[in-house]
């Protein structure tokens, strides 16, 4: 009996999730995947007084749905296995696809869920460093009514969101990729599933001309939020892609626009080092999986 | 103290008790149920020794609480093969010596049965991803992955 108490409610619809969240507040926790949450409790790090258990809504927030022109919308309650085994995503969503296997280990995928990993917004998680790369719009609902959010807007520092206490995520959406378009994604972590020490997404446009029309690199890890190398990808944009040119926007990203710590798995100078490598791969996928 | 009533198929059995909603699948296996072939290593959803099936899916018990479980279907090692009988997986492990200590061995079991079924031909490296969720400090995984190609080849 690890867990300190808490009042369990597993309410069977998003409204009386809702009205539990209006009625519970800040004493309330949602239980989606419990991946994080649970160990968070074992430990007794977090000791909600009410726990929420949403997991009846799978009828009503487990989707995956390709939209008219090419995008995605995900239920906030798909689980990663889902996502990583999606025909619908192979097809719309590369990136998504490229990270999947990099979530932790089978057993965790088959209880995770999206929505579970973008409101934990853990800084080592992959999908909001995916939901930032690919500027997704986050589905929010309450009792006071849905909105929707940016990705960019929705991450607000170290396990924080723009979540009030009374809201929950309940769906992600994506707008499909431009024609002549690649991903990539790698990261380095210690043993495979672990939580990686750094990593980099890349997203990268092709003009007919055989020059990058646009680029996008989403740094993991190496600060409080999913970090977004600009000026490297500017460096990128207009030229046509060669080595010389990766090692150009790699260095900036990693002297410029990432904000690494010492801890006690790397300390900042290798995570630094880890991102300038991780760019250049990361470019050379994205660029082949054009070509491809 | 609160109490959620649960029932809850557990090897073919239909099990029905009331439970503390923070009671863990781990532990209510162990301790209410004595089925003490799922093993409890770290209790954070890292070693992987307390892998059971719920509804067929290959999870981390303790990161799941016995409340959630209700209507849903769990198999534990137990449900596996005998001492005199051992299921063909089980069989392959202790011809390949796959254990040692056997401490992770239950869950090594439960995350390759269901791997298995879905992927009954696999490779080396897809033997090696579908147990590194798993810790094993004796054996250094060779004869695990062995032990699988073992169970592989006799479908």
């Amino acid at each position: 009996m690890k867990p300190a108490p808490f009042d369990y409610l597993v309410p069977e619809t998003l409204t009386a999730v809702l009205a539990a969240l209006t009625q519970h507040g800040d004493e309330a926790k949602l239980l989606a995947g419990g991946q994080s949450l649970i160990p968070a409790m074992n430990f007794r790090l977090a000791r909600p007084g009410v726990l929420v258990d949403i997991n009846r809504l799978e009828g009503e927030l487990a989707y995956i749905k390709a939209t008219a022109n090419g995008g995605l919308r995900l239920g906030a309650l798909t689980r990663h296995y889902q996502v990583e085994r999606s025909p619908l995503v192979a097809q719309h969503d590369p990136l998504l696809q490229q990270m999947m296997p990099h979530i932790a280990h089978p057993q965790i995928r088959n209880r995770g869920t999206l929505g579970g990993s973008l409101a934990h917004a853990d800084p080592a998680a992959e999908l909001p460093v995916w939901a930032i790369a690919r500027q997704a719009t986050l589905t929010i609902q309450s009792e006071r009514g849905s909105r929707q959010v940016a990705a960019s807007d929705f991450f607000t520092g170290l396990f924080a969101t723009d979540l009030a206490a009374d809201e929950m995520v309940t769906e992600v959406a994506v707008e499909p990729l431009p024609p002549r378009s690649g991903t990539g994604f790698v990261e380095m972590a210690r043993r495979h599933g672990d939580y990686a020490l750094a990593g980099v997404a890349a997203i990268v446009t092709l003009a007919a001309d055989g020059r990058c029309a646009a680029a996008r690199l989403v740094c993991l890890n190496v600060g409080e939020v999913p970090q977004v190398a600009e000026r490297a990808a500017a460096t990128v944009v207009g030229q046509r892609p060669t080595a010389d040119l990766f090692a150009a926007a790699a260095d900036i990203a990693a002297r410029e626009e990432i904000d690494p710590t010492d801890d006690i798995h790397a300390s900042a100078a290798y995570k630094r080092h880890l991102v300038r490598v991780l760019t250049q791969r990361a470019l050379v996928q994205a660029f082949e999986a054009v070509k491809n | 103290m609160n109490t959620f009533p649960l029932t809850v198929t557990i090897n073919g059995s239909e099990i029905v008790r009331d439970v503390e909603p923070r009671l863990l699948l781990s532990d209510f296996l162990r301790h209410e149920l004595g089925l003490t072939g799922t093993h409890v290593g770290c209790e954070h959803g890292v070693c992987g020794a307390c892998t059971v099936l719920v509804n067929g899916r290959s999870i981390r018990s303790c990161l799941m609480l016995a409340a959630q479980t209700h209507g849903q279907t769990v198999q534990t090692v137990e449900s596996l093969g005998t001492p005199d009988n051992l299921h063909p997986l089980q069989q392959a492990f202790w011809e390949s010596h796959g254990l040692q200590c056997g401490f992770c061995t239950p869950g090594f079991l439960m995350t390759l049965i269901p791997f298995l079924e879905e992927t009954p031909s696999p490779t080396e490296a897809e033997i090696r991803e579908a147990i590194s969720g798993n810790l094993c400090r004796c054996t250094g995984y060779q004869h695990i992955v062995e032990a699988v190609q073992r169970a592989a080849s006799r479908d």
